[in-house]
């Protein structure tokens, strides 16, 4: 979840411009994330220190000279490079004072843009479409300069990119309301045209936003309608022919923002990853019509991750640097500090567990949104959360004990609802200490924190791994329950701590009392007659299986020929693995994951250990089929649906080393057994769906008026 | 078969009136029913329920009473006269004034010598029952408010009177009062019921149903069934079970049974609640074996009580009887015309001619017929000629449709012709009617207009006979049938005749052999299917395709049937409602799978079924839920969870 933060300002704009006008022409990085250099609309280069709000040094340009371009600093050289007047190219350091004496060089074509990324080389972009490398521009100032844009083509954006060490420089251009993007590759040089397609009539784009990843150069921009589109192009594909012909570009509509009454005028998106785009200038839905918000939206979602009203006008600039939004409005430039996580909804398309998807979504939301209040909270008024304060400084340093009673009357005495952001912190400085200090751990205190439901894996990723180190398998149990967003390769890690585990070990541990009784009732129960669920019975199918069934557990090969003999009555599944083992493999299967996360992790598991947790999986396989509802309300029980998606993934993981390995046999034809009663019973409901939906459609009783003329039919 | 075009037509609104009393007569197995209409209805519970007798209502007669003594039948009402029903003839016999003002209740001792009835002014009145008539014996002792109901001890020395306010007892031989039972003000002692062992039992309109001793007049005990009135007792012949039927709709039974397994001592216990009603339940019948209620919502509700019956048998469903068990509708086969019946008019339609939806093409004439309720009707073919009778006349009209007008053209206003039914046969100029009287036959043309060369049938409870209309002379006899017929039709091409009866037999006659055709031996050696006989509503109307003499077109209350004589006949493995397996089937298998019997269940609450010349089918429903919506709001209405 997106979020914005606090902001401030970063100085004031220069007063008595045109309304249109912010009186800033740009703002670029400089040395690190904490410096920027800002020109103004007319003479002044200013270079701030951001977290200090105040300015470092500030360069001006004679009366009468204007600058026509943002200055860039080179980190390579150190320097600022400016133009002036179109045609003079200024570069000084920071030691200059003045910037009249610094170094001055007149070009023979107007300049639009000096582009300097860091790391990467300045580069000129000319009026009329021509590109220079600063250096090589310098060593002949007065070298011809090609006309690379028609007659009434005239720059509207540009921007450079550094791709796989090859830099580009990125313009957009607009010739009779048909845009275009030029795509410039420097060393080779190559030049690649491409046609934006056409919105409604009159309509150009309010602002352009690039970004590489994955080898493509995507372009985002929005259009006065609110419409937000992104093209993609590969970087790979340029050169092939030289910019003859513009090739159209495709293009997705990533957002439909609401516009509110009449077209955007002043509107500006960036893009900051490759899922959250920030947005000024465009009304909040939930706000009414006014313009002057600032939002961060999601673009896989579709929805509006944060929104700040900004004071004053919105001129439609916005630039984003480390984390940073710069937005010029009414008279004041102000940054906003943003984050944008990654997307905790990615668990969402993975499988989850029984409907818990909302709950836990739900709780990642709002655990963010109270520390984000929170922290913002503290800031305003520190006075009230002070004991708070104290306790967090108190588990840094006091023995386990103390750190127990404490947290213990922490959590006792206040609102859980108001410590969620609080218990994320006290957990992550637990885990923390505990790792850095092995004689440390408490586990009866994680466990409290666990149970208070407002943790989750994302808050302190470190604990499960922790408690695993520690053979704490309570306090994994209970992580692996409450937490809706464990990564597939813990859930693994721990899959495998468990099976690997001696049975011996497992009975000593005390674990979640509701898990166990479930077990304890699957394990004692006994065998319903004749029990058929899904279609599987375990007496009806073919004997092929009857070994395979007789053995159940370990056994199986050893008692595979007896077991033939007496395949009329198959005995009773034995449980392969001990009470509690088996308990914490189940809640291995009740947590959610993404089949395609978790295969690459389940490889690692030791044929040993698969044929045991098939046998398990088998085990609770049959038990269900035979027991008509075993799966009792409010007990953590694995569904079936479960039992059989992992069945399936573990077979996927390790189908070779199944196949060969000799003692997995009896389980594989068992297993597949499973599978043609599965696939019987989808064939025997497929019949019965087309009986029902006949059912429905006769159940729709049209209304009969006074009179009617109606045709029957008897045969 | 092939496909039919079907006029649907719910625009009937007929609408029964509410029951109003009724009474059951244990021997003959005889339910008497009036209507607020002032009709009354006579079931044969013996014969499957049905609704034997009609004798149609009369303006300003509003019946409050039944009462039964022996086989003849008494009724009072708020006109202030007895009448005695002449059952043979469908029609009062006579009427006594009683001299009382507004009569309320009325009631037998039980060796069926006296009547007494309770009137307006307060005076419970005796009647000597002679064997013709009834004489005006004496008046008892006379009370300050009305009686509203009586109820004669067994051994016919104590009447119980309730009252407002009060119950009296009366010594029915020196007519002095004995005492009284006070209860609380402003009460009406809605129905009293005086058991042999002194106990009075009294439903009230404050919602209780009290016990008192007799004896001492003392109160035993009291439930308090409901928030509105008890309107109704009915106790069983033998005395151990009672039950009451409340203005909620529902009906409450007590049982004289001991509450707990050890008590020796048996006491008056609530045991069982029917809701079988939606408005209040006026009157009540306790058979051996079921509740009998009926009321406002003018549906007679046959409930058999499951410790009497067996269970999952015929015997053991509810029945519901909501549609008269008669046609009240004939169509004009030629003409395309429909005749509605209703109590005091008649109405023609003419059906749609377009294949539009909800067109109605119609013509509406309404006749409204002094004081007497129609008792039958009906219109010839062509649509020309109408008939209907009342109790006391036949008349005739001649109908012109293209500028509408009804011209009289005969009535017979014999009083002694009592009327079973007017049936308009096959030709314009034909008009037919038949009519029994006693034991002669008499017929009724009034004018030249009529040539007389068909037969006629009389259906007298369950004898058929024919009579050969040229001359009036017997021509045969059908022979007798245990049950009673519903429904009779003669074949206008093969003069065969077609019975249905109440049991759901069907017998084919042949009236030029004088015997039963070969059809209708081979289905009584068959026996018809099971399922066919399990229907609960008769057939009540027999008509036939005139493209096609082998099909017979009959229809009950929820379904149509299209005989086909050509096919064979169902066997009782073979599945009787087969419509929608025949769908089913490619065209070359449908041949051996159908049978005789085409069933159609399309159409509910049917209340006529007939094949227009064009071959198309006029179907002409009343539903339930449209009659329903019709009737005043409940008192109380269930509500969720309330």
């Amino acid at each position: 979840m997106a979020a914005l933060y606090e902001g401030y300002t970063l100085c004031g704009l220069v007063p008595g411009q045109t309304l249109t006008n912010s009186g800033i022409q740009g703002i670029e990085a400089e040395r690190d994330s904490d410096h920027v250099v800002v020109t103004d609309s007319t003479r002044s280069v200013t270079l701030y220190k951001v977290s200090d709000q105040k300015p470092l040094s500030s360069w001006t340009v004679k009366q009468g000279q204007t600058l026509t371009c943002p200055a860039v600093y080179n980190s390579q050289t150190e320097e600022y490079v400016v133009v002036s007047d179109n045609k003079v190219i200024r570069i000084w350091k920071d030691e200059d004072i003045l910037l009249d004496k610094a170094f001055k060089a007149t070009v023979s074509s107007d300049v639009w843009r000096v582009h300097c990324l860091p790391g990467g080389e300045p580069v000129v972009l000319f009026q009329r479409g021509a590109v220079r490398l600063l250096d090589s521009l310098l060593s002949a100032p007065q070298q011809p300069i090609e006309e690379v844009l028609a007659q009434e083509e005239a720059i509207r954006w540009s921007t450079n990119i550094v791709a796989d060490s090859q830099q580009f420089v990125i313009f957009t251009t607009e010739q009779k309301g048909d845009s275009f993007l030029y795509l410039h590759r420097l060393n080779p040089n190559t030049l690649q045209r491409y046609r934006l397609e056409r919105e409604e009539p009159g309509l150009s784009p309010l602002s352009f936003s690039a970004s590489y990843r994955d080898k493509h150069i995507c372009l985002l921009y929005l259009y006065p309608n609110g419409h937000v589109y992104q093209s993609v192009v590969s970087v790979r594909g340029l050169g092939g022919d030289e910019g003859a012909q513009a090739l159209p570009l495709p293009r997705s509509l990533l957002l439909g923002l609401p516009v509110g009454e009449g077209l955007l005028e002043a509107a500006s998106a960036q893009l900051l990853d490759e899922a959250h785009v920030a947005v000024v200038g465009v009304p909040h839905p939930s706000a009414g019509a006014g313009k002057d918000f600032l939002c961060i939206w999601n673009t896989n979602f579709q929805t509006l991750q944060a929104g700040k009203e900004m004071a004053g006008k919105i001129y439609g600039q916005l630039w984003t640097f480390s984390n940073k939004l710069f937005i010029p409005h009414g008279k004041t430039l102000s940054v906003i500090p943003y984050e944008c996580p990654k997307s905790s909804l990615a668990s969402a398309l993975g499988k989850l567990n029984n409907g818990f998807i909302n709950i836990s979504v739900n709780v990642i939301i709002y655990g963010f949104f109270s520390l984000l209040t929170q922290r913002t909270n503290r800031k305003t008024q520190s006075a009230p959360s002070l004991t708070v304060d104290q306790v967090l400084d108190f588990t840094k340093t006091a023995p386990v004990e103390e750190v127990q009673r404490e947290v213990e009357g922490l959590l006792s005495r206040a609102d859980i609802q108001d410590l969620q952001p609080l218990v994320g912190q006290l957990a992550s400085m637990l885990v923390s200490r505990s790792l850095a200090d092995p004689a440390f751990y408490t586990p009866s205190t994680l466990a409290q924190l666990v149970h208070t439901q407002s943790l989750c894996h994302s808050v302190c990723p470190d604990l499960v791994l922790l408690a695993l180190e520690r053979r704490d398998f309570f306090l994994c149990q209970l992580c692996l329950q409450f937490f809706p967003d464990i990564p597939e390769a813990v859930t693994c890690a721990c899959l495998k701590a468990f099976i690997s585990m001696p049975d011996t070990e497992a009975e000593k541990l005390s674990l979640e009392p509701d898990s166990v009784s479930f077990m304890e009732t699957l394990i004692a129960r006994e065998r319903a007659p004749v029990g058929l669920q899904n279609g599987f019975s375990s007496t009806s199918t073919d004997q092929d299986c009857s070994d395979a069934l007789g053995g159940g557990g370990r056994v199986v090969i050893k008692t595979g020929e007896e077991d033939k003999e007496k395949s009329s009555t198959p005995p009773e599944p034995i449980c392969p693995v001990g009470l509690h083992k088996a308990v914490l493999l189940n809640e291995v299967l009740l947590t959610a994951y993404s089949d395609t996360f978790l295969l690459p992790h389940l490889k690692d598991l030791s044929s040993q250990h698969v044929v045991l947790f098939l046998q398990y999986l088998q085990f609770l396989y049959l038990k269900y089929s035979q027991d008509a509802s075993p799966q009792m309300h409010g007990l953590r029980s694995p569904s079936l649906t479960q039992i059989m998606d992992w069945v399936c993934m573990v077979l996927d993981a390790h189908f070779t080393v199944l196949v060969m390995t000799p003692e997995a046999k009896g389980l594989l034809v068992n297993l597949h057994s499973f599978v043609k009663s599965q696939v019987r019973l989808v064939s025997e409901l497929g019949k019965i769906e087309g009986s029902l939906q006949e059912l429905n459609k006769m159940k729709v009783k049209k209304d009969v008026g006074q009179y009617s003329i109606e045709i029957i039919e008897l045969f | 078969m092939g496909e039919f075009k079907v006029h649907r037509v719910r625009f009937f609104d007929y609408m029964p009136s509410a029951i109003r009393a009724m009474a059951f007569n244990s021997h003959t197995e005889r339910l008497a029913l009036v209507r607020a209409d002032g009709a009354l209805e006579i079931f044969n519970f013996a014969d499957h329920y049905f609704q034997e007798k009609v004798i149609p209502g009369q303006d300003g007669r509003a019946v409050e009473a039944l009462c039964w003594v022996g086989q003849r039948l008494f009724s009072a009402g708020l006109n202030g006269e007895i009448t005695e029903y002449d059952l043979e003839n469908l029609r009062p016999r006579y009427t006594v004034e009683a001299y009382g003002g507004p009569i309320w209740t009325i009631g037998s001792n039980k060796q069926g010598t006296l009547l007494m009835v309770g009137c307006e002014d307060g005076t419970v009145k005796m009647f000597e029952i002679l064997k013709e008539r009834i004489q005006f014996q004496r008046n008892l002792e006379r009370q300050k408010g009305r009686i509203v109901s009586l109820s004669w001890h067994p051994s016919g020395t104590l009447i119980a009177a309730g009252m407002m306010d009060m119950i009296r007892i009366f010594n029915a031989e020196t007519g002095k009062e004995m005492q009284h039972d006070p209860e609380s003000r402003e009460v009406v002692v809605w129905s009293v019921a005086f058991l042999s062992d002194y106990t009075i039992i009294s439903g009230d309109s404050a919602g209780k149903v009290q016990i008192w001793d007799g004896l001492t007049g003392t109160l035993v005990r009291t439930h308090l069934v409901t928030k509105w009135d008890v309107l109704c007792l009915s106790v069983s012949q033998d005395e151990s079970s009672l039950i009451a039927g409340t203005s909620e709709g529902t009906v409450v039974q007590f049982q004289f049974i001991s509450s707990t397994v050890d008590q020796q001592e048996e006491e008056w216990v609530r045991t069982r609640t029917f809701k079988n009603h939606s408005h209040d339940v006026r009157a009540l019948a306790h058979t051996e074996t079921a509740v009998v209620s009926g009321g406002m919502d003018t549906q007679l509700v046959v409930r058999p009580l499951l410790d009497k019956v067996e269970k999952n048998t015929q015997e053991s469903a509810m029945r519901k009887i909501a549609l008269p068990h008669r046609s009240l509708v004939c169509c004009a086969k030629k003409a395309g015309l429909l005749l509605f019946q209703f109590p005091d008019h008649l109405e023609v339609w003419r059906v749609g001619e377009s294949d539009g939806h909800g067109e109605e093409n119609t013509h509406t004439h309404t006749h409204t017929h002094t004081h007497t309720h129609y008792a039958y009707s009906a219109l010839s073919p062509c649509g020309e000629w109408l008939a209907y009778s009342t109790v006391s006349s036949v008349r005739l009209y001649r109908l012109q449709y293209n500028n509408i007008s009804i011209t009289k053209v005969g009535c017979s206003t014999l009083t002694l012709l009592p009327l079973f039914s007017v049936s308009v046969i096959v030709h314009t100029a034909l008009f037919i009617n038949t009519i029994k009287c006693m034991s002669e036959l008499a017929l009724f043309f009034s004018s030249s207009y009529f040539q007389l060369d068909k037969l006629s049938i009389v259906a007298i409870e369950t004898t058929v006979t024919i009579y050969g209309s040229v001359c009036l002379q017997l021509h045969c006899t059908v022979p007798i049938y245990s049950s009673c017929p519903t429904a009779i039709a003669i074949h206008p091409t093969t003069s065969h005749l077609v019975v249905v009866h109440a049991d759901q037999q069907i017998f084919e006659y042949s009236l030029v052999q004088k015997e039963y055709t070969e059809w209708s031996r081979k289905l009584q050696k068959q026996g018809l299917h099971s399922l066919w006989l399990e229907r609960d509503t008769p057939v009540t109307h027999v008509t036939f395709s005139l493209k096609n003499p082998a099909h017979i077109i009959l229809h009950d209350m929820f379904m149509f049937c299209i005989i086909d004589q050509s096919l064979p006949l169902p066997e009782s493995k073979t599945l009787l409602y087969n419509q929608m397996t025949l769908r089913s089937l490619p065209e070359q298998e449908r041949i051996r799978h159908s049978h005789a019997f085409k069933i159609c269940k399309n159409f509910k609450h049917v209340m006529c079924v007939s094949l227009l010349e064009d071959h198309s089918l006029v179907v002409v429903e009343r539903p339930l839920l449209d009659m329903m919506s019709q009737l005043p709001a409940p008192v109380r209405q269930k509500k969720f969870a309330t």
